[in-house]
């Protein structure tokens, strides 16, 4: 749905020169809610702004929907944009138009019949749950409301694909996730690609089918949400997990308090189904082991189950080594710790 | 009262110069509208430009919109007066100020317009774009509407500014109250006539003022 090539941005010239992008390959499928994660200054911004060329790249090619955009003429540029939706961190609606006409705005920037564009609007206010608000300026509206009439408007020229730059990161976390939870639903009722940016891990895991992690103006790590999640390789993914999931004491220090002599402290991961089942207790009680649980999370990326238990295993090496051994087969992820 | 004697003023004579005010005042701020609207707009998109021959246009059209603005309005009636002759054939009374004081207050209201449409959110525009607005669009449907109390409010101070141009071009045969101030008061020492003018022109001011100020409110939505 969206392939990104070789692309580059630069700001600057010469010396001054800073490099947002450098060389940034990038597929996007249809269909899929695809997350890009990364720290302020990243370059992620720039990277969903080079996707309707907001930001025209210095160097490579964009392409949404089989066109090539970076080769467009003004004129085709504009109807093209009309496919891609945008919704923003700061709504950027018209302060001087209603609900109504900010949601009719893009119909009416396309010319589309007073009839089409009174059908279009009422429905898309019962989407996203408006109607009572119709008349509204956007100054009476709260932050969450404003981004529905957001998501509206960007929806309102059926768009292929719909670009959330750091859509939630103005609002408060409840408000925050009733916004994923229509951007999810719009998702797999329209079967609408989504790309969202954000730096909270949180809404990736809560609804995004792939990530990309993006450092430094390139894209260090990528893949489906499960695995990068729960098997992160770069330094920075490893950062955003560790934010998300240690809630209460840091690692490290349940590690140590388990007593040094001990070295198995053993990361267990479960996905899927296998989640809710007695797994662990089931293999200690045929291996004859013991252990104690120092870390623990079971939730959810986004409907798939999951758990990551850090535990220590105590018993003889044959007992420790067996259980270790009878979990890997039984399907789960074993991690040595050290 | 105040050794003012209102039986000798002629009530008549003060009527057709209230009137001719407002004639020149109606038609001038018409003309300063429509001419320094899109002027304003120029400047607003010019200077948002990155492109080398628009930033060159951008500097030329400030820098004339400085020279009207710097040069006193007294000097701009006598400097525009063959200008004036050429556009509407007579240089003296109401049809002959209505060019210098359009020529006067365009570039000061465009410089109005330019400054409430930098008031517009960027992002609105960038989302207007993002919509595939054409720069058209983006100027009547998105930058107009939003600058709206601004530029209702730059229409208030530019007619209000030519309230006090229209008495100056008094100095010159323009016609109108200032006129008769300044030829009462100033020439023959009657003092009477020229508070009375003063007076009205004064009332002027504050109605237009209000009225201004009562539509920047009703438009404005933050």
């Amino acid at each position: 749905m969206i392939e990104l090539k070789q692309l580059t941005k630069r700001y600057g010239q010469g010396a001054k020169a800073t490099e947002a992008l450098s060389g940034l390959n990038l597929s996007i499928h249809k269909g899929e809610i695809f997350g890009v994660i990364g720290h302020s200054g990243a370059g992620k911004s720039t990277l969903i702004r080079c996707m309707n060329l907001l930001e025209r790249p210095t160097s490579g090619e964009v392409w949404v929907g089989g066109v090539n955009l970076t080769g467009l003429s003004k004129q085709r540029l504009q109807n093209e944009r009309r496919k891609i939706g945008m919704i923003f961190q700061h709504f950027n609606l018209l302060s001087s138009a209603t609900v109504y006409d900010n949601i009719a705005f893009p119909l009416r920037l396309a010319r589309k019949g007073k009839a089409e564009v009174e059908a279009k609007v009422n429905e898309l206010l019962a989407l996203v749950g408006l109607e009572a608000h119709r008349n509204k300026y956007p100054a009476q509206l709260s932050g969450g409301q404003k981004q529905r009439v957001g998501i509206a408007r960007a929806l309102a020229s059926d768009p292929q694909v719909l670009l959330c730059d750091e859509a939630t990161s103005a609002l408060d976390p409840q408000t925050t996730d009733s916004i994923l939870k229509l951007l999810l639903d719009i998702n797999q009722r329209f079967n609408l690609t989504i790309v969202l940016i954000t730096h909270e891990m949180h809404v990736i895991q809560s609804i995004c089918d792939r990530v990309a992690v993006i450092h430094q103006g390139g894209i260090v790590e990528e893949g489906a949400v499960t695995d990068v999640f729960l098997k992160p390789q770069h330094p920075v993914t490893k950062d955003f997990v560790r934010g998300e999931q240690s809630q209460g004491e840091p690692l490290e220090l349940a590690v140590q308090a388990s007593g040094t002599g001990s070295p198995q402290a053993v990361k267990i991961t479960f996905l899927g189904s296998k989640t809710y089942e007695s797994i662990l207790s089931r293999t200690v009680r045929e291996t004859g082991a013991d252990f104690a649980i120092l870390q623990g999370t079971i939730s959810t990326i986004k409907d798939t189950p999951y758990g990551q238990l850090i535990v220590r295993f105590e018993g003889g090496r044959e007992q420790i080594d067996a259980t270790l051994a009878k979990l890997s087969e039984q399907g789960l992820d074993v991690e040595v710790m050290n | 009262m105040w050794g003012l004697d209102f039986s000798s003023v002629d009530w008549n004579e003060i009527g057709v110069a209230t009137l001719d005010t407002l004639k020149m005042l109606g038609a001038s701020a018409v003309f300063t509208f429509i001419l320094g609207l899109p002027i304003g707009i120029v400047l607003f998109m010019a200077s948002r430009s990155t492109t080398g021959w628009v930033r060159a246009a951008y500097a030329v059209i400030s820098f004339i919109v400085n020279i009207l603005r710097s040069v006193p309005f007294i000097i701009l009636i006598v400097a525009l007066i063959p200008v004036t002759k050429a556009i509407v054939g007579v240089t003296f009374g109401v049809l002959g100020t209505i060019p210098p004081l359009v020529i006067a207050a365009a570039p000061f209201f465009a410089r109005l317009v330019e400054t409430s449409l930098r008031e517009v959110d960027r992002g609105v525009i960038e989302a207007a774009h993002s919509m595939g607005a054409s720069t058209w669009q983006v100027i009547t449907r998105v930058l107009l509407p939003e600058a709206r109390p601004g530029l209702l409010a730059g229409i208030t101070i530019t007619v209000v500014t030519l309230v006090s141009y229209t008495a100056m071009s008094g100095m010159v045969g323009g016609g109108g109250l200032g006129d008769l101030a300044i030829r009462y008061g100033y020439y023959r020492y009657e003092s009477t006539v020229m508070i009375i003018s003063v007076i009205f022109m004064i009332v002027l001011v504050q109605l237009l003022q209000m009225a201004g100020d009562r539509l920047v409110r009703h438009f404005t939505r933050k």
